[in-house]
């Protein structure tokens, strides 16, 4: 018993002392940090996303006191920080562009044609291991076994049917997922762009066919048919030049193989 | 006296250095070693935190902890002081060093965590050194980690620059580079003085 006491006496006493010499040392080498980046922290989100490329929310805050970045990095916060931030700092905010994640894949289950049954890890960079494109015949395919949603901290990503699915709402367009996707297939784009191709693959027609009843095969009907001139098919499969693209929707009427989608 | 700590410096420093045959300390080691300066900086705090923890540890631990029958509490009451010191050299530094506090970053709270330190801390006890052996074994534990974590950084800033296969890039070749250094240092370890 005497032990226990002496025990707890001798550290309860090593704690304050350390405690009180601490908290004396701290008075003597405070120092002083710029109130602005304190300010500049509060507005971000907070989350240490990295989306901004600082390490963290504090070095970011500490940047933009400095004035060393522009204040509208923070695209988990918004445009609204990006204006408080640019008040604070007494600069106008420019644009933020909200991004959002897209999984340009259709292939849910029953629709892309899989080589085996994987059982393996329930990891896509595990899945990749064999032969470099996993279960799937399709070489663009979404894998489906949640790397991305993995990555994601604001819980915008799940997998549905086989494929990853953005909650285009919940997602801050941090990118997270874009760098966790072995497959590269995972891209940012405008959270007001709602007309996407949703799918991948460079392969040609006669190819995609074969492992895929979704899957845009070039056939150029888009390219042709499209009043803005905003689409261009290249390596057998569509793409979108957001910058002319008044999206009227014409092209996700036309497509043969519906694969040109209207998220919202 | 003089011979001991002679023996314990040359022990500490080549023989049974920290990194290389004891394999402590290996997270600063790996992760503060790409430039010389950070890594002449981190060894630095390294030293100081491990000569004065050494010293300060064994005060607690001969006049408080071993009168009292509680040596069974030193592993508990060493973090304790180790946490408490590296939490004032961090104060210390972002006053008078900000450069080297911004150099060493997130590494220099990690020394708090650092099992170099409290390795050396637990070592002496274990040894039955006095104060003064104490002091001398956690400063050239210190300088063998600087020693080590030196020339390893000198190695990886040219390895940057040679040729290897693509699959060692990154850590894998600083692996397989602190090995070979490894090697190189167990050279020492039939090495006996006095």
């Amino acid at each position: 018993m005497q032990l226990v006491i002496y025990g707890v006496i001798v550290l309860g006493v090593l704690g304050a002392l350390f405690g009180a010499i601490l908290a004396f040392a701290s008075k003597i080498f405070y120092v002083e940090v710029d109130p602005k980046q304190e300010q500049v922290r509060e507005c971000l989100a907070g989350a240490n996303c990295g989306g901004c490329g600082f390490p963290g929310c504090d070095g970011y805050a500490a940047a933009v006191a400095k004035g060393e970045a522009p204040t509208n990095k923070c695209v988990a916060a918004g445009p609204e920080a990006a204006e408080k931030i640019a008040e604070i700092m007494g600069v106008s905010a420019g644009e933020v562009v909200k991004q959002v994640a897209f999984v340009p894949c259709s292939g849910t289950e029953g629709h892309a044609s899989k080589r085996f049954n994987y059982n393996g890890p329930q990891n896509c960079q595990a899945a990749m291991l064999f032969g470099g494109k996993s279960n799937m015949d399709c070489r663009f395919a979404c894998i489906g076994l949640g790397n991305c949603a993995n990555a994601c901290q604001f819980g915008a990503m799940s997998i549905v049917d086989g494929v990853a699915k953005v909650d285009r709402e919940k997602c801050v367009g941090c990118g997270a997922c874009v760098d966790a996707c072995p497959k590269k297939i995972v891209k940012l784009v405008n959270y007001d762009q709602h007309v996407l191709v949703a799918c991948s693959s460079c392969d040609k027609g006669a190819a995609v066919m074969k492992v895929c009843d979704e899957g845009c095969i070039g056939c150029m009907k888009c390219q042709r048919e499209c009043p803005a001139d905003a689409i261009v098919v290249k390596d057998a499969l569509a793409r979108i030049d957001v910058s002319k693209c008044v999206q009227c929707g014409h092209c996700a009427d036309i497509c043969p193989r519906h694969i040109i989608k209207i998220q919202n | 006296m003089l011979t001991s700590i002679l023996s314990i410096s040359l022990g500490a420093i080549l023989i049974n250095n920290f990194i290389f045959s004891q394999f402590l300390g290996c997270c600063p080691f790996l992760g503060c070693s790409s430039k010389v300066d950070t890594a002449v900086g981190m060894g630095l705090a390294v030293t100081f935190v491990m000569g004065l923890a050494s010293a300060i540890c064994w005060v607690v631990d001969f006049y408080v902890l071993q009168p009292l029958g509680l040596a069974f509490l030193q592993t508990l009451t060493f973090i304790l002081v180790i946490a408490a010191l590296v939490q004032f050299v961090e104060m210390f530094l972002k006053k008078s060093i900000p450069s080297l506090y911004s150099a060493l970053g997130i590494y220099l709270p990690l020394i708090t965590t650092n099992c170099a330190v409290l390795g050396v801390v637990l070592l002496n006890v274990q040894n039955k050194y006095n104060f003064i052996e104490s002091t001398v074994y956690g400063i050239t534990g210190g300088l063998g980690f600087l020693l080590a974590i030196v020339l390893f950084a000198s190695v990886r800033e040219r390895v940057e620059f040679a040729e290897y296969p693509k699959s060692f890039e990154g850590f894998p070749i600083c692996l397989v580079t602190a090995s070979l250094l490894a090697l190189a240092f167990m050279g020492f370890s039939g090495m006996k003085i006095f």
